[in-house]
């Protein structure tokens, strides 16, 4: 594992935390506010903080540094959990994710200084009064005693220091260190030995073990420290590289740094050497505390909050490279083939009834779901971002917007999830910026003023349904319709159903819009939002009804990996039609087809003319059909180029076919989309209706797509 | 020929058990890994180690909550226990101190100091 992948799980975790965070924070906001919330926030801030932190994202670790304090605050109840509060904390999460996100794509961090401020007002607020309390009491305190023992010892506390951190200079002279461990020096699994080893390893020589306070043998005590050593180090040694050894001890030890050994002596003698040797080491400690100022409150009561084991179950889960699960599913797919090859045969052999096939049949039904559960997720992680959305539309349009949100259990294909952001980000602006309209405007139909928004999602019939609705003022046919007709979408006297002029709004270069907004109505979207949607085999639909409201209907497929196709057969070839963009399917008769032309034909489907295209013209068969009225057409939908009739000789099947891309194994052709083996075990190209009905508009000869 | 020193980190970020990992292993220790303490401790139960490393905030069961564990059963009492901590104030280190820890390693860490802190303490 490089450093580049440790960095990648940093980032998938940064989104666990993300989301884990803004999770909580949503359930502040609604009124529960237990600690294991709280502690779950704090812990997905201090996570990224700590990877930000080792992979050297510097404005990421000091946001999340701020951002942790002012949390930590919270978890110790010193600063109450206020609407407001959480609000700002989510503002916080907001710019947080922004910090991720340049951090990933390796940009300038966002502009953090407002929220950051507030991070730290809002801390000082409260660690201020405290914290100077605390300071005053201890000054006040510590003081009287230093000023006593001062008094008492009559010793410029000045020149110890300068004598304790006396570095050697010029040659180096060598120096000599006392040690000894004191009872606990041995607890917690601590080894003297080991540290006395590193002593000596630094460069250090022992010179004299003490020995006096050695008991007798009724009074020894194993675990307490009975010996002082004393080292002749080597003048290159400086002193914090003995007190380093020492870090984790220093409280355990007595060290004494002398520049001879009657230095030693006489500071050993001196009944004070414990006095003086606690100041040395609180001149360590402060030094330290210089080189990275502690800016936290105490909090000691964080013990108490963070030790109580959470009472909820964690699931079980280990996590697998993509690539490998992939590997995983595509096996799969052929093992489903492999079966439907082999139930062929057994049918052939007239033995397709036996017990062990439809044993076998089950496994493979069960293997497969739940191979495709391994890809499956919550469509939850794509409508948790939503809020945010919510919340910066609101900033910018004015409208507060309520979200509803139902079905978010419901899993979908993590290709599918990946790609529904950007469409569905689209559909809610324009809810919000067309549909939902002013609080005013809404106040004045007799409306909540603050408008809702729903999204909800359902499995229904092998496919995914989402639906998006508001609550706003629907779609305006009059004003689509003009609009369409100064476009020049449609003409003026054209006759159009409601569903037809709803539909509109999805032609390239359509926008309704009076005034462009800023957040929507650049006049590209609903058509890239369409187009997305059918990228992933889906379709969307809208149903508006004027004054209570506009729903976009999404209905995506389970899975990108497996789609339903429509077999034909064209001269001596099986072909698949995907079935998402068939619409329907007929005999045509000889008074319908118009030739147009040199070898071109139209056919008229109720009043409409589509443009016949002879699939077997395309396959090269070597028998062309002779009356297109023995054959059947397959009228397709398409993206750019509207419908088209694919004329073939005859549909032979339906079924759910697994997509091998060509790519991979041989190169891509135009106007075929991918290779699925039928199962009969022959090989059969599903057919790119978007680039061929295209390329057939374009030249006028689409044989050169084949 | 020594034994590799095998280590048990405990930490519940995917990333830091990757780090963990690299700059142990880089320098020829044995490493184990735990999500959290429940977890450390139920491995624990069963497998033997010369090291705990733990990070503070975890679910479930976070690193004092381990290091107390293990400190009140006899097995561990003599068991050296790092701490992991992003803070290298005093008063942290103290806590660590009080809560049984022999030593801390304070994050982002190097692997040399990683490497040189599991030395010092590893018996």
């Amino acid at each position: 594992m490089d450093a580049n992948e440790i960095q990648n799980i940093f980032f998938v975790e940064c989104e666990e935390s993300l989301e884990a965070a803004e999770a909580g924070l949503d359930v502040c906001k609604a009124g529960t506010q237990d600690a294991e919330t709280i502690n779950a926030i704090f812990r997905a801030v201090h996570s990224i903080k700590g990877g930000a932190g080792a992979f050297g994202y510097a404005a990421l670790q000091t946001f999340t540094h701020s951002f942790e304090t002012l949390l930590a605050d919270v978890r110790e109840d010193k600063v109450p959990i206020e609407a407001d509060l959480v609000n700002q904390l989510l503002i916080a999460l907001d710019c947080l994710r922004d910090h991720v996100d340049a951090a990933r794509s390796a940009t300038v961090p966002p502009d953090d200084s407002a929220i950051l401020q507030y991070l730290k007002d809002a801390h000082e607020a409260v660690s201020a009064a405290p914290k100077k309390a605390q300071a005053d009491t201890k000054a006040s305190g510590d003081d009287d005693i230093d000023a006593l023992l001062d008094d008492l010892l009559g010793e410029p506390e000045k020149t110890k220091s300068a004598d304790s951190h006396d570095e050697p200079a010029g040659a180096a002279p060598e120096w000599f260190l006392h040690l000894r461990p004191h009872a606990g020096a041995m607890s917690n699994g601590a080894e003297p030995l080991l540290l006395l080893r590193e002593v000596s390893d630094l460069g250090g020589s022992c010179h004299d073990c003490d020995l006096k306070q050695v008991p007798v043998l009724d009074e020894f005590d194993p675990d307490l420290g009975h010996l002082g050593w004393t080292f002749r180090m080597d003048g290159k040694v400086k002193h914090d590289d003995v007190k380093d050894v020492f870090d984790f001890a220093q409280e355990d030890y007595t060290l004494i740094f002398g520049s001879s050994e009657d230095d030693i002596k006489t500071k050993l003698d001196d009944p004070q050497t414990a006095s003086s040797d606690d100041e040395a080491a609180s001149e360590a400690k402060q030094t330290d505390g210089d080189k990275q100022p502690d800016t936290k409150a105490p909090n000691a009561p964080a013990a108490a909050a963070t030790t109580a084991p959470a009472p909820t179950v964690a699931t079980q889960s280990i996590r697998i490279d993509l690539g490998k699960l992939d590997k995983l599913i595509d096996g799969v797919g052929e093992l489903v083939i492999a079966q439907a090859m082999l139930t062929q045969r057994l049918a052939d052999q007239d033995i397709a009834h036996i017990e062990e096939l439809s044993l076998l049949d089950t496994l493979v039904r069960d293997v497969q779901e739940h191979a495709m559960a391994f890809r499956a997720q919550p469509i939850g992680s794509v409508f948790s971002r939503v809020p945010r959305l919510l919340r910066e539309l609101s900033s910018s349009t004015g409208k507060h917007v309520k979200l509803k949100v139902q079905g978010e259990s419901t899993e979908l294909d993590k290709t599918v999830i990946e790609r529904l952001g950007e469409p569905l980000t689209h559909l809610i602006r324009n809810a919000v910026d067309h549909g939902i309209e002013d609080a005013e405007e809404r106040r004045a139909q007799g409306k909540d003023p603050e408008g809702t928004l729903t999204l909800s999602a359902e499995q229904k019939a092998g496919r995914v349904v989402i639906n998006i609705s508001d609550d706003g003022r629907g779609i305006n046919a009059e004003k689509v319709r003009k609009k369409a007709i100064a476009n020049g979408l449609i003409t003026e006297d054209a006759q159009l159903s409601e569903e037809e002029i709803n539909n509109l709004v999805f032609a390239p270069g359509f926008s309704t819009a009076e005034q462009v907004s800023s957040v929507s109505g650049r006049g590209v979207g609903m058509d890239v939002v369409r187009q997305n949607v059918k990228e992933l085999g889906g379709r969307i639909t809208i149903e508006s009804t004027p004054g209570s409201g506009t729903s976009f209907i999404l209905a995506l497929p389970l899975t990108l990996a497996i789609s339903d196709g429509m077999i034909v057969q064209s001269g001596d070839q099986s072909l698949v039609i995907p079935l998402a963009h068939v619409v329907e399917s007929l005999r045509p008769l000889p008074a319908d087809l118009k030739g147009m032309g040199y070898d071109r034909q139209m056919l008229n489907v109720r009043g409409h003319f589509l443009p016949v295209l002879p699939l077997d013209q395309l396959t090269g068969a070597s028998t062309r059909m002779a009356d297109p009225c023995e054959g059947v057409v397959v009228i397709v939908e398409t993206e750019r180029c509207g419908q088209a009739a694919l004329l073939v000789d005859t549909i032979t099947d339906q079924r759910q076919f697994v997509i091998k891309s060509l790519d991979t194994h041989y190169h891509a052709v135009d106007g075929v989309a991918g290779a699925t083996i039928l199962g009969n075990g022959r090989v059969s190209l599903i057919v790119d209706v978007d680039h061929l009905v295209q390329s057939a508009g374009h030249t006028g000869d689409w044989q050169v797509a084949a | 020929m020594h034994k590799a020193t095998r280590i048990l980190t405990v930490d519940d970020s995917p990333s830091m058990r990757a780090l963990l990992m690299q700059a142990l292993t880089a320098h020829g220790f044995d490493v184990e890994q735990a999500e959290d303490g429940v977890e450390a401790l139920e491995w624990l139960a069963t497998n033997e180690v010369d090291l705990v490393i733990t990070d503070i905030n975890m679910p479930r069961m976070d690193g004092f909550g381990l290091i107390e564990n293990l400190r009140g059963s006899a097995r561990h009492t003599d068991r050296p226990i790092l701490v992991l901590t992003t803070e290298s104030s005093d008063e942290k280190k103290k806590r660590a101190r009080d809560a049984g820890a022999t030593g801390w390693i304070v994050k982002p860490f190097d692997a040399e100091k990683l490497a040189t802190a599991v030395r010092r303490v590893t018996h």
